[in-house]
């Protein structure tokens, strides 16, 4: 038994006792402590698998943002939760209980029959890799050969965000998300606030850089940033911006209306909605993933800062 | 370097790492609660690395700085969850 | 040369798990959050230095080596003010209940 064997046994043993804890876990914002942590543990678990790409999004997504969104609503719900009695009917439990275990049984059992060389379409797509111009397989995946589904990804993340703005009070329509943070300017979190995100930006648009060549991307470039922009919403260094300014609403649609541009100007010029020319493809590529790191911070970071409300400032 | 003896070093602190995570997530009360994201912060990265290098995957570095800057983040979002609960606790009001 | 690089690395990774190991038995055993929070921190992160240190020579090139560093840093970084936080965090709640 090699010690590889025994350090992927010790990861998958972690994993499944950190999702135990968080079911069994008594409070909300204990239980988002152990989703944060399962998070974590699974990207270790994606690059073991030389999952590398994947194990980028795991940490930034699952690890981060998601788990900040948890804790967002834990706080929401902070006085509801003392009330209610929180504990459904044990039969209830049991089926809930049954279901999930019918469920992991099913998936248990298609993983470990797959056949040894499965249906596939991976050779294909890396030897069609050179002619989009990108080195990374991921990259050309998402956005050459399958640049429809990313575009619409695009869209459903500003619908989101939208669905999310409409649980406003009426009054606060355009006003700023969340609370006030007031906090003294002199104080830890501050400074903490002020010499993050300078690291953080560079770290964002590192990884979409190298996205084309290396592991990364657009998306986990994007989620970095708005970390980095929601450590600077809670330290109190910047206030969220009021969700009818113009800039924001502008930058928010940015990157799917280039998207969409650029597809209808391949009609034009390729032939096919979306279709690039093999001789600017990657520059094509590039030009709509920086309007695409930009919609994906702004839309992620008030995603998380939630509905408006506090009025904007009067004009 | 043999790759084993990488995976033996990632694996065993990862088995630290959870010892250290039963015992926070056992502790009373919020407080010890915040300290789940640093440990696993540093312990993950510390196994990130020794797992890229024991199988040769060079981007793993940009994993263990994204889980660095992701998991001060986690850690900054958990100790204001925790300092909000204690304002109200206490009775205090005005901005969280 | 290259067999005094690992036998380097060797020592330096079995240093740098040692003060993991350190810092457990600290969570462990300590009596309450403020002392237990020092060994997370310091232990810790002495742990991940040593690790750094230890993969430095197994590193591809310059950058990459640098690279490696540069995570030691920005995890100092973040345990550091992070670990001011928590400190008061523990502080406010007092003794345990």
């Amino acid at each position: 038994m090699s010690l590889t064997y025994v350090l992927e046994s010790v990861l998958a043993l972690l994993v499944l006792g950190a999702a135990a804890w968080t079911i069994a876990a008594r409070s909300a914002f204990a239980a988002a402590v152990g989703f944060v942590s399962y998070g974590l543990l699974l990207s270790l678990m994606w690059v073991q698998l030389a999952a590398v790409d994947v194990a980028l999004t795991e940490a930034a997504i699952g690890g981060g943002l998601t788990g900040v969104l948890l804790l967002g609503a834990v706080a929401t719900l902070r006085g509801t939760e003392a009330r209610t009695n929180r504990r459904p009917a044990l039969p209830l439990r049991v089926l809930a209980a049954a279901c999930c275990v019918l469920v992991s049984v099913a998936l248990a059992v298609v993983v470990l029959t797959l056949p040894e060389s499965g249906p596939t379409l991976a050779p294909q797509a890396v030897a069609a890799l050179p002619a989009t111009g990108v080195g990374n397989p991921v990259t050309g995946v998402l956005m050459a050969f399958r640049g429809f589904d990313t575009l619409l990804e695009k869209v459903v993340l500003v619908l989101a965000l939208v669905g999310v703005w409409s649980l406003a009070p009426d009054r606060y329509w355009g006003g700023h998300p969340g609370l006030e943070h007031r906090l003294p300017a002199d104080g830890v979190l501050p400074f903490f606030a002020r010499t993050l995100p300078p690291l953080g930006v560079l770290l964002g648009i590192h990884l979409m850089w190298t996205g084309a060549d290396n592991p990364g991307g657009a998306f986990q470039g994007g989620t970095v940033l708005a970390a980095m922009w929601l450590v600077v919403m809670m330290a109190g260094v910047r206030d969220a911006p009021a969700i009818r300014e113009l800039w924001l609403r502008l930058s928010l649609v940015s990157g799917p209306v280039v998207f969409v541009a650029v597809g209808l100007a391949g009609m034009l010029t390729a032939g096919a909605f979306l279709a690039y020319p093999i001789a600017i493809a990657k520059p094509l590529i590039l030009l709509i993933e920086v309007p695409m790191l930009l919609t994906i911070a702004l839309a992620l970071g008030l995603l998380v800062t939630g509905p408006p409300e506090r009025t904007a400032d009067p004009r | 370097m043999n790759p084993e003896f990488l995976a033996a070093v990632a694996g065993f602190v990862m088995i630290t790492v959870v010892v250290g995570l039963a015992r926070i997530l056992w502790g009373p009360g919020d407080a010890d609660r915040v300290m789940a994201a640093q440990l696993l912060g540093t312990g993950g990265i510390a196994s990130l690395l020794l797992v890229g290098v024991a199988r040769d995957l060079p981007a793993a570095v940009d994993v263990a700085l994204t889980l660095a800057m992701l998991a001060a983040f986690a850690s900054i979002a958990f100790i204001k969850g925790v300092t909000a609960a204690q304002d109200e606790d206490s009775g205090e009001g005005g901005g969280r | 040369m290259s067999a005094l690089l690992d036998l380097f690395t060797t020592i330096a990774l079995v240093l740098g798990a040692l003060f993991f190991l350190a810092g457990v038995v600290g969570l462990l055993r300590f009596p309450d959050t403020l002392s237990r929070l020092h060994a997370l921190t310091k232990a810790d992160n002495v742990g991940l230095g040593l690790i750094v240190i230890g993969l430095l020579p197994q590193a591809g090139s310059v950058f990459a080596a640098l690279k490696l560093l540069l995570v030691w840093l920005l995890v100092l970084l973040a345990a550091s003010t992070v670990g001011q936080m928590m400190a008061r965090v523990a502080r406010r709640a007092g003794p345990p209940r």
